[in-house]
């Protein structure tokens, strides 16, 4: 709601939420932050940067592989290179980015909520990940990156065929990575559960909310895994345990079943997101309501849910019992059906509507198309035989770059355009959004539709080179090509964001009539997110014009204005009744301080200095003293 | 696959060009509100896959599972050990004491029995044109089943990620008719012949006195290293380094000069010999035959 049409008490309490919501200004104010949009963008700008890093990777690779027998790069280069493309994009570019970047900035704002549920864990999370993200680098730029592919197969990575420290940035890497997300994902469910303003009971939550609970969910639940592998890997490599040596009773394939069981879920951690977005941007141009909304929502959580009993799919060549195949065969199958419902009903809800074909729904277009392409080649590999013909091969490639980019990146792309007004205040420029969109949308497919073809040429992934006289040079030279119309593509939307971000005429708080929470307050939202509590009767709340009415009455009365004090309010889990008002910390030094002494103790478990690792432990723990210290008071 | 593909784009890109075309809102195109809409998901979404899955799943993972699953053990005709080596293929004919790598002779529409091993890390086994492919576990033989119905070579390449060299583990399988293989495995069996020549004599005298001797294994000689590949009869072979370079004196001298020039962080040193040794020894190795 506009400033300018308050009444003058209103005025007065708007300006006491200033005052009390404030945070210091300057480099400071970022440091110190606690409020969840300034922390979305943090997140947003350093998985930008390691989204340009895993970019220049793949770059790289392409340009060697672009012939027969290149020398761009060298075995080990290459080996360092892909690993680090794939550890970067999956762990430090498209999680963090839509957990850490829209998730944070996004579900206070949808739920109307003032903040997260723990703010200053919420700033740990971000340290933590800035932190986990320079020590897996460093070992990049030391020449000592982790080198034996993202899923890192044991025994490649034991010590005895990978000595140095390539694998250590990589298992410390990740276990310091894990804690970062964990930590995010309890943050999430805890505020999706109990921060949603009083009337958004579950059936009323938006399903971007849902797409990111299924996410919190599955990781937590899949997370310890690949963290227990990584300290096995470790304890092996470090301490001569025998966890992955057949010799002495372990197993080689403990590791696969242990990262798969992490990894398959990991596939929806990172396309689930994408969902969400796709379900906020497609009623608001299509201007309708989702069509079979429950149906979505629960939709999302089965994906979620299923995705935990596929994982052997990845191993259907490793020599596993043909009961065992079978079964996850089927399951894997089954995954398929909440994927199918979820594309009818956007494309239903989009011929139901009046779609308006702005940039964010064309990038919604491209998404579903790629998802499509992308998910029919995913029900192949439910194909035992066929899975075991090109499972490893570059069709395997191509199928999950049209899912990873396809479908996880293109809403994130979508997305941005689509908030951009939202948290600048300003929009972006509608033609060169659309241009952008027709290259990223041709350079995909130009990158990886060839993919399936080679591969079923019979070309291995992760070779760093082929040789001539096989039939797969032009494909690959087509790959090639596409990159850096990609490239290109990708460059242009971030120019033009930009550029939009300083010259773009001014968005107002509703440039595309969204439906949810986040378009009934400013552009950008002030630090309290909302003067008031918004009142919720519908899922898509900013449609609701009488509501809305009400929430300016409401501002004047001072009802659910709560200016006296860091609040905001608490529901309950199911209905969505106002519980309690709950104290919110404010700007805090404790979890940068938390989160750099953790970075050290890892660096020192990486180096071998076990006593010093155990003082910076020690020391973390005593900041966790001080922070507890500083709990605002109960309200 | 490809029409259901192709009729799975169809209905979307049909669904969204009607809601494109459209200008009237809350109902469907071909008339039908919102429960109407509801009840095209229900049937696109979940009815239809249902079907298409269920046929697909009893196809693949019941019937064609069973043409591609490791053979039964008295089905085949005889048996091959094959074992992967950073970066190589060890290939063994049980019963025989034929040993080569890199090159697999089977006999032409005989059912081959592959039994897969590893000395090292995961490989896994993949020759396109004749069967899927199979991993190779530490301490967890996988087996499967080799057969070719034409005489010919079938290239094939390890598929597992299994370190710098990956790219270049490539191997030939040639299928000949069942009595030039038998011929052939007859010669296989055999210890290395003699050196004819005084420059492959003094070949051999270089690799015997060299490290080249504790790492590959020539039959008939003192050489028994287990490392590298046994050399016995490389000279038969049509390639060398596992399909790097074809095998001819010229590129055995150029890969013995320098094997980490030609195929980078291979486990074969470079050994500094002089001139006449590296052709003395080229000339040695491609006389074994």
């Amino acid at each position: 709601m506009a400033i300018e049409v308050l009444g003058p008490r209103a005025r007065e309490r708007v300006g006491r939420l200033d005052r009390i919501w404030e945070e210091r200004p300057g480099l400071i104010g970022w440091l110190t932050t606690v409020d969840h949009k300034r922390i979305g963008i943090l997140y947003f700008f350093t998985t930008l940067a390691f989204f340009a890093a895993g970019g220049v990777e793949a770059l790289l690779m392409r340009t060697q592989l672009a012939s027969a027998n290149a020398h761009v790069l060298g075995p080990s280069r290459y080996d360092q290179v892909m690993t680090m493309h794939g550890v970067t994009m999956i762990f430090l570019f498209v999680i963090p980015m839509t957990i850490g970047a829209f998730g944070n900035y996004l579900v206070p704002l949808m739920l109307g909520s003032r903040d997260m549920a723990f703010p200053r864990l919420n700033a740990l999370s971000y340290w933590l990940f800035l932190g986990s993200g320079c020590l897996i680098y460093t070992g990049l730029f030391l020449n000592m990156g982790p080198d034996a592919g993202w899923f890192d197969y044991v025994p490649l990575a034991l010590k005895r065929f990978d000595p140095g420290l390539n694998i250590d940035f990589y298992a410390l890497g990740l276990i310091f990575n894990g804690i970062s997300s964990i930590a995010a994902a309890t943050n999430f469910i805890v505020t999706i559960f109990k921060l949603r303003a009083p009337g958004m009971s579950l059936n009323r939550m938006p399903l971007f909310v849902f797409a990111m609970l299924a996410v919190s969910l599955s990781l937590v639940f899949a997370l310890p895994t690949l963290t227990i592998d990584c300290v096995f890997l470790e304890l092996q490599r470090r301490l001569g345990f025998h966890f992955f040596d057949v010799g002495h009773g372990g197993s080689a394939l403990l590791w696969q079943h242990l990262f798969w069981f992490f990894g398959h879920p990991e596939v929806y951690i990172i396309v689930l997101p994408a969902f969400g977005i796709a379900t906020s941007i497609i009623p608001t141009f299509a201007k309708h309501r989702m069509v079979a909304f429950p149906l979505v929502a629960l939709a999302e959580l089965l994906v979620a849910f299923i995705g935990f009993g596929v994982w052997a799919h990845h191993m259907f060549t490793t020599g596993l019992p043909t009961v065992t195949l079978v079964f996850f065969a089927a399951a894997s199958m089954m995954v398929v059906i909440p994927s199918t419902i979820q594309i009818y009903a956007w494309t239903v809800t989009v011929m139901m509507g009046r779609p308006e074909f702005k940039a964010p729904l064309l990038f919604i277009g491209g998404f579903i198309a790629f998802f499509v392409i992308g998910g029919l080649s995913g029900i192949m590999f439910a194909a035992i035989p066929f899975d075991q013909a090109t499972t490893d091969t570059y069709f395997v490639v191509a199928h999950f770059h049209f899912i990873i980019f396809g479908a996880a990146v293109f809403p994130i792309l979508g997305g941005m355009y689509y908030w951009f007004p939202k948290v600048t205040g300003r929009l972006y420029h509608e033609l060169v959004a659309k241009l952008s969109f027709w290259l990223t949308f041709a350079g995909t497919a130009l990158t990886f539709f060839p993919m399936h073809i080679v591969g079923l040429l019979g070309m291995p992934r992760r070779v760093y080179t082929y040789q001539g006289g096989l039939g797969w040079g032009a494909y690959n030279l087509s790959e090639t090509i596409g990159a850096f119309v990609l490239t290109a593509g990708l460059l242009l939307i971030f120019g033009n964001l930009l550029w939009s971000r300083f010259r773009g005429p001014y968005a107002g708080p509703d440039p595309f009539f969204g439906g949810t929470l986040e378009w009934t307050t400013t552009s950008p939202p002030p630090h309290y997110n909302f003067a008031v509590i918004p009142r919720v009767t519908s899922p898509y709340p900013n449609w609701d014009r009488a509501d809305r009415d009400e929430d300016a009455r409401r501002l004047e009365s001072g009802e659910l204005v709560l200016e006296e004090g860091h609040e905001t309010p608490a529901s309950t889990v199911r209905d969505g009744y106002l519980d309690e008002v709950l104290e919110m910390p404010s700007e805090s030094w404790w979890p940068i301080t938390l989160g750099l002494l953790v970075t050290v103790l890892f660096v020192m478990l990486l180096l071998g200095h076990f006593v010093v690792a155990g003082i910076f432990g020690a020391l973390a723990v005593l900041a966790l003293g001080g922070w507890h210290a500083q709990e605002p008071a109960e309200a | 696959m490809l029409t259901g593909a192709a009729i799975g784009f169809g209905v979307i890109a049909l669904l969204l060009f009607l809601g494109w075309a459209r200008r009237n809102r809350d109902r469907l195109p071909f008339g039908g509100g919102e429960r109407a809409a509801t009840g095209l998901v229900l049937g696109l979404g979940i009815a239809v896959p249902i079907v298409v899955l269920a046929t697909l799943f009893v196809w693949a993972d019941v019937f064609v599972l069973r043409s591609t699953a490791a053979p039964s053990p008295r089905s085949t005709q005889m048996a091959i050990d094959v074992v992967g080596h950073q970066w190589f293929w060890e290939v063994r004919y049980p019963g025989t004491k034929a040993v080569t790598a890199n090159e697999i002779h089977i006999p032409v529409r005989t059912r081959v029995n592959l039994v897969g091993t590893t000395a090292d890390v995961i490989h896994s086994f993949w020759v396109p044109e004749l069967n899927r492919k199979i991993d190779l576990v530490p301490g967890h033989p996988n087996r499967i089943l080799l057969e070719a119905d034409r005489p010919g070579a079938y290239r094939g390449q390890c598929a597992e990620f299994c370190g710098l060299q990956h790219a270049h583990m490539a191997m030939w399988v040639y299928a000949d008719p069942p009595a030039r293989f038998r011929a052939w495995l007859a010669d296989m069996a055999k210890p290395a012949r003699a050196p004819a020549t005084p420059q492959a004599r003094r070949g051999r005298q270089v690799f015997l006195s060299n490290p080249c001797a504790s790492c590959h294994t020539i039959r008939g000689t003192n050489a028994q290293g287990k490392v590298g590949p046994d050399l016995t009869h490389l000279g038969t072979r049509t390639t060398l380094a596992a399909l790097v370079l074809p095998n001819n004196r010229a590129a055995l001298e150029e890969w013995l000069r320098d094997p980490q020039h030609v195929k980078p962080g291979n486990r074969m040193p470079r050994v500094p010999l002089s001139d006449a040794d590296y052709r003395a020894l080229a000339a040695y190795l491609e006389g074994l035959r």
